[in-house]
């Protein structure tokens, strides 16, 4: 499957981003076919349309994630990948990590 | 015999199970007696941290923290015992790490750590721990061991999750290559407000001793450009590929434009200390004290009182005359007319007063706010108690459980 047939990925949110997401760890979702390839940036346009239950600025800012928010794909940085130019592959996991700072 | 110059016969038989691990062998064991480590925060974290390097063989520990042992942190800041709730931490800690090992040296570092004295602490030390509890003090720590060379051993814990990353070592990237620009304050949560299962800063804790002992060993394997994530509710530790350090990173990089400390609080946006201050985003008129209400109540004037606090806070400790509408819930566009109803119902049709109270009274003005909008066509008076629960229980009834 490429982008163009529609994606499956695994999506998960942890460090407290969850709670922006009805408290669900794990989301499987399947994108819809697209013309242009699936990227984070337009992932990130899907999850706050499809995904996010409340307030969009503690997850989105400036179209990106917002500071404190570590995006990994395939327990990878996404720095390593091409940040939100990256081109989602069919199966791949996407997981945005909210910082801790408690001790 | 040149290996264990250093070592007498007392350490021989005190770390012989350690020594003889080939990871560590003699030099390995000098090389810890030579070493020393600066653990900021003697909390949940810096208690596990620092009884490990101790129980070690570290030869020198120093801990930084401004905080007097409370009650509630006997959960899991377990160098600290009954006797000690009062005092402060670090002498706490440091009197039961040299129960523990007298031949072992503690500083003793009773104040908070900011620009002006972090760097003549750090430089002391050969490895950093960060056990802090706030972000203001993790940009600071980087920064500091940043310019003077210190690997960065940072743990952090919530709830049921911890994460662990060894920052400034091995050619691995710093907080701010990572984290450039600090998160918008309200995202962050804290353990006083949040809550920790206390074996979860445990893990984490013990990880850092271990990251920092390899650190000083020279060995590889560390957690540089790699972050372990613990989620202890699945019973699952996530061990994820970082990024290297930044070229462009504004401390660490090739061009870096801070040179020196900066001010931590107002680049945050948010203090070390915020945990216990309050906010206003109410007039006076808005609002009324604990002894107030607890004069209506007695007078048996009709009210309607809504504690804002979550549902399971709520099953610690609550007024008997409150209904729980937890503030979380107010926020969400779905509940509004639920929420307009139940109001409704409880307030006679809006001819008695709505008063909302939280457990120190910054939740509590939030939702005056939120309940004004929802309810702003039905002309019903909402006002909050000013300093929640916790001035109930200093003001009103010394029997009602603080937490
Ligand atoms: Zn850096």
């Amino acid at each position: 499957m490429t982008g163009k047939d529609g994606l499956n990925l695994l999506i998960e949110f942890s460090g407290g981003a969850e709670l922006l997401f009805n408290k669900i760890k794990k989301h499987n979702v399947s994108l819809p076919k697209s013309e242009i390839p699936w990227t984070i940036e337009k992932l990130l346009v899907w999850i706050k349309d499809n995904l996010l239950a409340e307030k969009p600025e503690m997850f989105i800012q400036d179209d990106s994630v917002r500071p404190g928010i570590l995006v990994l794909v395939n327990d990878s940085d996404w720095e390593l990948l091409g940040q939100l130019e990256y081109e989602l592959q069919n199966n791949d996991n996407v997981m945005f990590i909210s910082t801790l700072h408690g001790g | 015999m040149q290996a264990n110059r250093n070592l007498t016969n007392k350490d021989i038989a005190r770390y012989s199970r350690q020594i003889i691990v080939p990871n560590v062998g003699v030099g390995g064991q000098c090389k810890l007696k030579q070493s020393s480590v600066l653990i900021v925060g003697a909390g949940g974290l810096g208690c596990p941290a620092s009884l490990y390097l101790v129980g070690a063989g570290i030869g020198r520990i120093g801990i930084v923290d401004y905080d007097i042992v409370e009650e509630n942190n006997l959960h899991r800041q377990l160098l600290h015992s009954e006797k000690s709730v009062g005092e402060k931490k670090v002498k706490s800690a440091a009197d039961a790490l040299k129960r523990l090992n007298e031949d072992l040296q503690v500083d003793e570092y009773y104040f908070s750590l900011d620009s002006s004295n972090a760097l003549d602490v750090v430089r002391k030390y050969d490895v950093v721990i960060d056990a802090s509890d706030n972000v203001a003090t993790r940009y600071l720590l980087n920064d500091a061991c940043v310019l003077s060379g210190k690997p960065l051993v940072s743990g952090s814990a919530l709830q049921m999750e911890g994460q662990l990353t060894v920052y400034n070592h091995n050619g691995g990237p710093c907080y701010r290559c990572l984290y450039p620009k600090p998160p918008p304050p309200e995202t962050v949560s804290n353990c006083s407000d949040a809550g920790v299962l206390g074996a979860v800063p445990g893990v984490i804790g013990v990880l850092q001793a271990l990251e920092a002992i390899k650190v000083l060993l020279g060995q590889s394997g560390t957690l540089d450009s790699r972050l372990l994530l613990f989620d202890a509710s699945e019973s699952v530790f996530r061990n994820v590929k970082l990024r290297k350090k930044n070229a462009n990173c504004s401390v660490c990089g090739e061009n870096p434009t801070i040179t020196q400390l900066i001010d931590y609080v107002q680049f945050c946006g948010s203090s070390p200390n915020d945990k216990d201050k309050g906010i206003t985003l109410l007039d006076d008129k808005d609002r009324i004290s604990a002894i107030e209400l607890a004069k209506k109540i007695e007078s048996d004037e009709k009210l309607l009182l809504i504690d804002v606090r979550m549902e399971n806070e709520f099953e610690i400790c609550a007024l008997p005359q409150s209904v729980n509408i937890p503030i979380t819930k107010m926020e969400k566009p779905c509940h509004v007319d639920e929420i307009k109803e139940e109001i409704k119902s409880k307030t006679e049709n809006h001819n008695i007063p709505v008063f909302t109270i939280c457990r120190r009274g910054n939740d509590s003005q939030k939702a005056v706010k939120l309940l004004q909008t929802i309810c702003k066509d039905l002309g019903v008076e909402i006002k909050d108690i000013k300093g929640g629960l916790h001035d109930w229980t200093r003001t009103v009834d010394s029997n009602f459980p603080i937490y």
